[in-house]
């Protein structure tokens, strides 16, 4: 492990963006220990073929593979969201960038350093999948012993506990043992404490898991909020309308491998074009039939869903049975469109990651 | 790194004590409080003898089992809990700072629970023998010499949780402080046996923890005073030990994945 307490965090040499992120780091004195400035143009997380294999059998003697090669780049104030049923590797990614796993393969940079950096945390907010927390503990004790473990200020950390608090609404019960807590209530300790220290990146893993509706708005919102003010933000989900909601883009895993990714509604044109046409003149059905159409009557008015593909010819049938156009509607796919066409047809990975 | 090595160990020292551990305190008053009427009632002779050997052993028994019971589940709660998580995950802590910070706090909430039980016990012996005398000052070397103990079977208790579940730590702590007890009776079978059996067997003789050497209980009863070499033996010696044994922790842990 590198000793770097004390210094300016030094971004490490040899990657191919060091030349545009050495003219972004700030060298500071050495009474202001480990301080990173970041810019526009750093990537917050650049993850370049990082894998995770692990050991099953009575013997230990089968290899499974948690997460296959994965090359991924999350841009600083970015919300991205990593999706993919229960075992894709969406908590395996998350638990490599922190140091909790170790990758068999590839490498990863969180803030433009090394994984193995401890000082980078400094500037990182993390919450777990369904949190546990020292339940002896209150929410004010709690996050001021987090807020220490940061290395916050002495004289800065009781504001900040209190803001962090303020801002998950838990003020009022500020000073009750986390053991009478409701999961609800955990989870926004959870997002307090992993927001306490004012971090840059923040990893969120499932942080609307177990909430009710009102609960996920208020965490949507935050995120929303937290993206706002320039933090970067991963989280990882399963709950696709949450991360149609909120992600400037998503990358979708199953089986602990790379599906697809990009902007959301890039994705969606990729499974998209469809277009649903109404005219009058219930002639023409078999004709637009013919191109794939699926057509339903009522009356004389006729809805037809059919490909983007087929449209000029689906138009000309129109014109040459006299039927009269009345909407031509392209149909908007959501998330899951997406997903299930990506992975719907292949059974969910075994490995628990 | 002080500052996150004080916070991971008050926050053990917390939750002990939230938890109720030193609930402990109330069953060993009461057992000081009955034995010192009962021993009045005996003999003048032996009452002081019997109340330092029971008052110290008891201070020893009650210590060893909360360093157990609470050491092997330093680590393996952790994880099973994932509170480690939030604080390996995302917060400057390295993980031989968590294993000594964890230590620590366990070792300071022996030390309390040892220093109020002593005040108990010496509240006894004062009231069997009518007051403290110069030779008393072996009792306190005695209770330094349990500290010790306890230091070393947490740090044991430690390394088994870094590695192994909680049931097979507990049956490992118990077993190897059971045959520490024995350790000097183990270096002599070994002088016993002849060719690589010797070999073998003195130096697993050796390796075990030797607690032999730290219950001085019996002798200080008798108000034989504890010569000052063995205090500085016995200092040296554990605290090797110690160092080695979290080194070991630090080792595992360090390789570990946090599943």
């Amino acid at each position: 492990m590198r000793e770097s307490e004390g210094h300016a965090i030094v971004p490490s040499v040899g990657s191919r963006f060091d030349n545009v992120r050495k003219d972004h780091f700030s060298y500071l004195p050495r009474h202001k220990p480990s301080a990173i400035i970041l810019t526009k143009q750093m990537a917050a997380i650049e993850i370049q073929g990082l894998e995770k294999s692990y050991r099953t059998g009575f013997f230990g003697n089968k290899l499974k593979q948690g997460l296959k090669p994965l090359t991924l780049s999350v841009e600083e104030g970015e919300v991205f969201g990593c999706l993919g049923p229960n075992g894709a590797g969406k908590t395996t990614t998350l638990k490599l960038l922190l140091g909790l796993v170790f990758p068999s393969g590839g490498t990863a940079k969180i803030l433009g350093c090394d994984l193995d950096n401890i000082n980078v945390k400094r500037y990182i907010g993390f919450l777990p999948e369904q949190p546990y927390f020292y339940d002896h503990l209150t929410p004010l004790e709690l996050l001021d012993y987090y807020a220490r473990l940061s290395g916050v200020d002495s004289r800065e950390r009781k504001r900040k506990v209190n803001t962090a608090l303020a801002r998950v609404g838990m003020t009022d019960s500020g000073k009750t043992q986390l053991r009478k807590f409701s999961k609800g209530m955990l989870q926004r300790v959870g997002i307090a404490q992993a927001i306490v220290h004012d971090p840059k990146l923040l990893l969120l893993d499932e942080p609307m898991s177990g909430l009710d509706p009102i609960g996920r708005r208020e965490v949507r919102d935050l995120v929303q909020e937290l993206n706002e003010e320039g933090k970067t933000i991963f989280f990882s989900t399963h709950i696709l309308s949450d991360a149609e909601t909120v992600c400037d883009r998503v990358a979708v895993l199953n089986k602990g491998e790379l599906k697809g990714v990009g902007v959301v509604a890039d994705l969606l044109r990729e499974v998209s074009g469809d277009v649903e046409v109404v005219w009058r003149g219930a002639r023409a059905i078999p004709a637009l039939s013919a191109l794939g159409a699926r057509c339903h009557a009522t009356g004389d008015v006729v809805r037809g869903l059919l490909s983007e593909r087929s449209l000029e010819a689906a138009l000309a049938a129109l014109r040459q049975n006299q039927a009269h156009l009345t909407s031509v509607t392209p149909v908007r796919a959501t998330l899951e469109d997406y997903f299930l066409a990506r992975i719907g047809d292949e059974k969910p990975n075994e490995v628990n990651a | 790194m002080i500052g996150r090595l004080t916070a991971i160990a008050y926050n053990t020292y917390r939750e002990a004590v939230r938890d109720r551990v030193l609930y402990n305190l109330i069953l060993f008053a009461t057992l000081i409080v009955a034995s010192s009427l009962l021993v009045g009632q005996i003999s003048l002779e032996i009452n002081r003898i019997v109340l330092i050997n029971l008052g110290l052993t008891a201070i020893s028994l009650f210590g060893i089992v909360i360093a157990i019971f609470i050491g092997i589940g330093l680590v393996s709660k952790e994880i099973e809990k994932r509170t480690l998580y939030t604080v390996l995950a995302a917060r400057p802590v390295r993980r031989w700072e968590f294993i000594t910070g964890k230590f620590l706090g366990l070792v300071m909430t022996l030390t309390v629970n040892a220093l109020l039980m002593s005040v108990g016990f010496f509240a006894a012996v004062m009231y069997v023998s009518h007051g403290l005398g110069r030779g008393d000052l072996s009792l306190v070397t005695a209770i330094y010499f349990i500290l010790l103990e306890y230091v070393l079977i947490t740090a044991l208790a430690l390394l088994f949780s870094t590695f192994s579940t909680p049931i097979f730590s507990s049956i490992f702590a118990f077993a190897i402080f059971a045959v520490g007890t024995f350790a000097e009776d183990l270096r002599g079978f070994a002088q016993m046996a002849t060719g690589a059996t010797r070999w073998m067997m003195t130096g697993a003789a050796y390796l075990v923890p030797n607690f032999a050497a730290l219950n001085v209980i019996s002798q200080v009863a008798h108000n034989t005073a504890v010569e000052p070499k063995l205090i500085l033996l016995n200092t040296l010696y554990v605290m090797a030990y110690t160092a080695a044994v979290l080194t070991a922790s630090v080792w595992i842990f360090e390789r570990r994945n946090l599943k």
